[in-house]
């Protein structure tokens, strides 16, 4: 056997490692991701207050 | 508004008016306190019909059994600890009347846990006789499911604060109140398993005495801080 | 003793602007460490005596066991600080770190059942520390349920943090109630660490411990940004840093 294929065999333990492994890794993408969206998201809303504030500012004395 | 009304009622005699007020209360629908038996007993007899109808296996499930569905019944009976009262404006009355919010919640949990516990204490022999338990076991395990009962009602009162007004409160309410309640399974579960095995089960009661009062101790604080979380 | 930098890191505006500092001083190295840890675990490192290549899941399950404890501690201590000194920003902090806690407790659940199958024969087994893993897990979602039931914002910290604060008091009480019961049940057949880890199956190990610990941070940084952008509504510093 290769020494690539042995890496990948483990030892013959490979199901049980790679899906580990492939867990860890979708974990810390989602990890990543949700934290961005969740800043991206409230970054959107943020400026929408903002812009509905000073559209109404003339209307209304400043806050 | 701490006028000179509050000063005239001690702590305690607070306490005790609240306490027979509950009582009162519960006397006038029993009904309604008999629910979580009836759900108790259920829920045990249900086992002997999943499971085999011989004794012996009965026997060895008969602890885990009943503390299960002592478990399942307090988490049923929790959700009238404050429900009525908040309906109606009591719980703010409560909270509004200047005595220490913490021994009041004391008081409440500790009449819950007389008119919702001491029924399942009573139903526990006819489970146990259902699970084919010699009879011998049913003091100390009753005593178990007494002390147990306990812990859950004034657990489950932190519970039932947190989550007053809450949309779907209840299934919640069992979500936060369980792994809480694992401890007091675990330890009541094994000295009743003790008792069916006809060995001493002392220990274990020791261990929920303990736990009852370290409950009863801290419980009422963090019920007193969840009730005025909820209602401020 | 001078608190001023205290109040400072409290203050939204100016915690919003230090945590976009520092996150690069929080995900590079993170990445680095995290990537070398998986590589000198993975392949560095020689297999176990014992246990063959499949205790190479440990570099992976070890970190996620240890971030789901930390993520607690620190939720339950924000918490804690935000009821009695009533901040704000430390509400947000145990708001942000009950998702990353959770989805690693769920992956230290995962990565020591699949650890499990090849040493114990089964996918689950009742193992103390599995157990109480399961129970935190549960702790975290009641949080995150909790928090959920509420729509008035300052009601939901106020609960959820309680809640967090009650929850941390039970889990010696849960641990040792889970670990003494399973040392009745059946003999442990936990797996113990070998009395001296060569270095070179200890590096990758503190590495990727390390690499999570500041992957938690650069996450928060991230997530905390994103709570004070929500919870200040009103605050006309908005306007000069949200681009």
């Amino acid at each position: 056997m290769s020494d690539v294929g042995r890496f990948l065999a483990m030892g013959g333990y490979a199901r049980f490692v790679w899906p580990a492994y492939a867990l860890w890794a979708a974990v810390i993408a989602g990890n990543v991701w949700g934290a961005w969206r969740a800043l991206d998201r409230a970054r959107t809303r943020a400026l929408r207050r903002l812009a509905a504030r000073a559209h109404d500012a003339p209307d209304r004395s400043s806050s | 508004m701490n006028g000179a009304g509050a000063s005239v009622v001690s702590p305690g005699q607070a306490a005790l008016v609240l306490i027979s007020r509950e009582l009162r209360l519960a006397w006038r629908r029993w009904g309604q306190s008999l629910h979580p038996v009836a759900f108790f007993l259920m829920v045990t007899t249900l086992f002997p019909l999943a499971l085999s109808p011989e004794s012996a296996q009965l026997r060895s499930v008969a602890a885990g059994v009943v503390w299960v569905g002592a478990l399942l019944s307090s988490l049923l009976a929790l959700e009238t600890l404050f429900r009525a009262d908040l309906d109606d404006g009591t719980l703010e009355q409560v909270v509004l009347s200047g005595q220490p919010l913490a021994a009041l919640m004391l008081a409440k949990t500790l009449a819950h846990w007389l008119v919702s516990g001491l029924p399942l204490v009573a139903a526990t022999p006819v489970a146990l006789g259902a699970l084919a338990v010699p009879a011998v076991a049913f003091g100390p395990i009753m005593l178990g499911i007494l002390l147990g009962t306990g812990v859950l009602s004034f657990l489950g009162g932190i519970g039932a604060a947190l989550t007053l007004g809450t949309r779907r409160g209840s299934v919640l309410l069992s979500l936060l109140i369980l792994p809480m309640a694992m401890p007091v399974l675990i330890f009541g579960a094994r000295a009743a398993d003790l008792a069916v095995r006809g060995e001493p089960a002392g220990g274990g009661l020791l261990l929920l005495t303990a736990m009852l009062v370290l409950t009863v101790t801290l419980a009422p604080l963090a019920t007193a801080a969840a009730v005025r979380i909820c209602l401020e | 003793m001078n608190w001023t930098w205290f109040h400072r890191l409290a203050s939204p505006p100016h915690f919003y602007r230090i945590a976009g500092q520092l996150l690069p001083w929080f995900a590079i190295p993170a990445a680095l460490l995290l990537l070398a840890g998986i590589y000198g675990g993975l392949v560095l490192a020689p297999p176990d005596y014992q246990q063959g290549d499949a205790y190479r899941i440990i570099y992976i399950h070890a970190p996620s066991a240890w971030l789901s404890l930390l993520c607690y501690t620190v939720m339950a201590t924000a918490a804690f600080v935000g009821l009695v000194w009533r901040i704000k920003l430390a509400h947000a902090v145990a708001a942000a770190t009950a998702p990353i806690g959770a989805s690693f407790t769920a992956l230290a659940l995962a990565t020591g059942s699949l650890w499990g199958r090849p040493m114990w024969g089964t996918w689950w087994e009742w193992d103390a520390r599995l157990t109480s893993e399961l129970i935190l897990l549960f702790l975290y979602l009641g949080y995150m349920a909790l928090r959920s039931a509420f729509d008035d914002l300052t009601r939901a910290d106020r609960a959820s943090a309680l809640l967090a604060v009650v929850g941390v008091v039970n889990v010696p009480i849960i641990h040792f109630s889970v670990y003494w019961w399973n040392s009745l049940h059946q003999g442990t057949t936990v797996f113990k660490a070998q009395p001296s880890i060569p270095p070179s199956m200890l590096l990758p190990l503190l590495m990727c411990l390390l690499g999570s610990t500041l992957l938690y941070g650069a996450l928060l940084c991230v997530r905390v940004r994103a709570e004070v952008l929500e919870r200040e509504r009103q605050a006309s510093w908005l306007a000069g840093l949200v681009k």
